[in-house]
Order: C-alpha cells, then sequence, then structure tokens
C-alpha cells in the first residue's frame, strides 16, 4: 500500500510542494523535503518548543502536525522573518540584548515571541514570561530573551 | 519520521468518520489536535493501525449560546475559547482555565473535544465539566447520547466512549450572573500539567450560596467534593467555612503516588488550593 501523499503550502510566502508519507511529521517535512533547516527538531513531543512555527498565523509545534495535516495551510518560519535583507524588529532585539547563545532554541521562541506580541502587543514582563515558558532554552537564563522581547515590543508598536 | 505506520483518513463529515470508526473496529485512533496523541505516536507508545484525522470536518469547530446553555463543537481550538468574548461573559471559569492549558502554541492547535476524550485526570477540562455541571454529546452508530462528567470519566485516560463512538459537542450551562470562580493549580512548571487543580465557584442563593468545588489530579478522574461545598453552604464563606472546607477537600480526595507527587503531597496541596481558590472565588464575588 502506497501512502505518500503531495502537498502544497505556502511557506514564507512563496508556494511549495512536496510528497511524503502520512506518517512525516511537518517539521522533519520542512527540514528534509523543504530545505528549510531553521526550524529546529527538539525533544519531538511537544514539549521543548524549538520546533513552534506560524500555522496560519498562530503558533504551533511542527513536531505535532504531520506534514499532510499542512496542506493548503499558510506557515511562516524562520527564514520568513527577515524582510527585504533586514533582521526583523525581534531578531535585531535578540542580537542587542544577547538573546540567544548557542542558538537552537532561537527559531522556536522568537516565532512564539511573534505570536505573543500579535495576541498582547503590550506584555507585562511577567506575561512575557509565560507565554516564553512554552519555548526551553539552557543556555541563557532567559533574563536577554525577556529584555530583547520587551525592547522588540517596544520597536514593534513604535513603528505600526 | 517517528511514528510507526498507519492508514491516515480525513474525512470531511461525521458521518464519514464514524463509517471509518466502525470499518476499523476499534483498531483506528481519532486524531483532534494531536497534542497528547502525537507525542504518544512518536514515542511508539501507540500505533493506532489508522488515524481518522477530524481536523477537516468544520462543522465540529463552533461556540454559541443557545437557551443558557454553551455548546462547543468537539474540535473548537483551545485558544479559539481562550479568546471567546462569549466565553469571557458566561464562563469566565473556562476561560480562566484554559490560559493554564499546556502552553499559548499547544492552545493553538488543542481542542475542547480532544482534552475531554482523552481523560487526563490532571488536565483542566475535564474538571470544569464536572464544575460547571456540563455534559458531552457522544454520537455513534445508534445515534446519539449525552454524558455527564461522571457518566464519561471512569479512570485515568479512560472514558465510557465506546469504539465506535466520538464525542462530537460539549454543552455548559452559562455561569450565574455576579458568581465567583477560580481555577487555582499548582506545577512545576507553568503550563505543565497540574499536580493539582481546583476548580472553584461561589453564588448567592436567596440570603445562601450555592458552591461548587472539583479537583484535577487528586484521583483518577475529576473529583466534585460535595461534602466541602456543603460546609459552605451551610456555615456561608467566611474565612473560617473556608478553612473548614479546605480542610475537609483534603480528606475527600484519594489521590495517588506517582513520579511527580506522592499521595500525601497531592492531599495537601488539595488543601492548600481549595483555600486559594475559594478565597479568590469569594473576592470576585463580593466585588473585591
Amino acid at each position: 500500500m502506497s501512502d505518500l501523499v503531495s502537498i502544497r503550502l505556502t511557506v514564507n510566502g512563496q508556494a511549495r510542494e512536496g510528497r511524503c508519507e502520512t506518517r512525516k511529521l511537518l517539521v522533519d517535512f520542512l527540514r528534509e523535503d523543504l530545505g528549510l533547516t531553521g526550524t529546529h527538531v527538539g525533544c519531538e513531543h511537544g514539549v521543548c518548543g524549538a520546533c513552534t512555527v506560524l500555522v496560519n498565523g498562530e503558533a504551533a509545534r511542527s513536531c505535532l502536525m504531520l506534514a499532510v495535516q499542512a496542506n493548503g495551510a499558510d506557515l511562516l518560519t524562520i527564514e520568513g522573518l527577515m524582510k527585504d535583507g533586514r533582521l526583523h524588529p525581534l531578531q535585531e532585539a535578540f542580537h542587542e540584548h544577547h538573546g540567544l547563545q548557542c542558538g537552537f532554541c532561537t527559531p522556536g521562541m522568537l516565532l512564539t515571541a511573534l505570536d505573543l506580541l500579535q495576541t498582547n502587543p503590550r506584555p507585562t514582563e511577567a506575561e512575557i514570561r509565560q507565554g516564553l515558558s512554552a519555548v526551553l532554552c539552557r543556555c541563557t537564563g532567559y533574563q536577554g530573551i525577556v529584555k530583547a522581547v520587551e525592547a522588540a515590543a517596544a520597536s514593534l508598536r513604535g513603528t505600526r | 519520521m517517528k511514528p510507526a505506520r498507519f492508514a491516515y483518513h480525513a474525512p470531511a463529515t461525521v458521518e464519514e468518520a464514524l463509517a471509518l470508526l466502525t470499518r476499523y473496529g476499534g483498531e483506528a485512533k481519532l486524531l483532534a489536535g494531536g497534542q497528547s496523541l502525537m507525542p504518544l505516536m512518536n514515542f511508539r507508545l501507540a500505533r493506532p493501525a489508522a488515524l481518522i484525522d477530524l481536523n477537516a470536518i468544520a462543522s465540529l469547530a463552533y461556540i454559541r449560546e443557545d437557551d443558557g446553555q454553551i455548546r462547543f463543537g468537539a474540535m473548537t481550538r483551545q485558544r479559539a475559547i481562550e479568546f471567546s468574548p462569549l466565553v469571557r461573559r458566561r464562563l469566565p471559569l473556562l476561560a480562566e482555565a484554559t490560559a493554564l492549558v499546556g502552553h499559548l502554541p499547544i492552545r493553538t492547535r488543542g481542542t475542547i473535544g480532544g482534552s475531554l476524550a482523552h481523560a487526563d485526570p490532571s488536565a483542566e477540562y475535564p474538571a470544569i465539566l464536572a464544575a460547571l455541571d456540563g455534559v458531552v454529546v457522544a454520537r455513534g452508530p445508534r445515534g446519539e447520547r449525552t454524558l455527564r462528567a461522571s457518566e464519561l470519566f471512569q479512570s485515568y485516560l479512560t472514558t465510557s466512549l465506546g469504539p465506535d463512538e466520538m464525542l462530537v459537542e460539549v454543552r455548559l450551562p452559562a455561569m450565574p450572573a455576579g458568581a465567583g470562580f477560580a481555577f487555582e493549580e499548582f506545577s512545576r512548571r507553568h503550563g505543565d500539567f497540574a499536580i493539582v487543580g481546583i476548580a472553584a465557584m461561589v453564588a448567592r442563593q436567596g440570603d445562601g450560596c450555592t458552591a461548587r468545588l472539583v479537583t484535577a489530579g487528586a484521583g483518577p478522574v475529576p473529583t466534585r467534593l460535595r461534602q466541602a461545598e456543603e460546609i459552605l453552604e451551610r456555615e456561608g464563606l467566611s474565612d473560617a467555612a473556608i478553612e473548614a472546607a479546605a480542610r475537609r477537600a483534603a480528606e475527600l480526595v484519594e489521590p495517588d503516588t506517582d513520579i511527580h507527587a506522592s499521595a500525601a503531597y497531592r492531599r495537601n496541596l488539595t488543601r492548600v488550593l481549595t483555600g486559594r481558590a475559594l478565597r479568590r472565588a469569594v473576592g470576585r464575588l463580593e466585588g473585591r
């Protein structure tokens, strides 16, 4: 029995397609079939948050979705955050405030922070910490990350 | 690629999904939000022969008010519930509990029906179903039936849903206007499953009050603490009555020891969290 399926979706504004087994996880499809290795595979059971991407504008774990479930969806991954060769304000702020060290959690951290600021453009420090508890970082101790998201929130409000 | 091989189906209607369930005779799993089933499959702790993906059944995602009840399609996302003005207005206890379900990226996918059918005793929604006296609607080849929390939940991760049945709707009566409420839980990290959680609701009735207290995580199924509620209904909502109800709550639960906490610790948490939840609920009732 062949259980290969064709998948068409939009990733970072571009129409993409691939063909894979129905059991393939979305994160593996992004990395192996579409060559988008910026999304990281961490725990593979929805706890660490490294694989978080935006699915139709909302953050979701790409290790807990099948690729076939993203058929027709609009995805944003870390590769789509830069615009016209310029870093996204969140990326700028992570750079500025030392929001990363090894960088493994960073793609998930940035996309989770982006969703947090979409739903709550003016978060308190406690709300940032609570929102980012969806992603585990073992390097930074989170201080720089929280500062970076506070700074990015201010900068994004300024550019609106 | 982690999950073991399975046959994948994405029916567009409940009828098709039910026909597939019958066809696989208990060998298929229904895939709702996937936030519990997918980890089990990634670890290969679950190896269903077939997956029946409900995400294409658009008619199963809705929130609407109907004759004093709020009805949720089984595939309504927790995220939609969290941001629903109707839920915030009519079921604020549910709104508060929803913010404690995993994390926002989990709630993007997780569904109310999936959480209830999964029946994790530490989860928030089973306790809410019991606390608000709601029902679930199950549909199968022999038609529909409604089940209360006490009829649905049988043990850890075990419900009375038949292998050919699926949960299609959740009905929660709107909370009494002005009711005080709180959901308190303790977990080691924000977003983890609660070691113990307490749903509390207090409302005025004539000269007295009614109280609801339900535990999560303090036993194999969510437990209504009727004898603790009665202390409040008899003695009122004073600090002393709250303390007495909290002590009684700790005597009423039958927690187990597991890797996360001992039974004695859970019993103590039940007392502490019941007190906290009631104080916050009473504060809201009195407009403080």
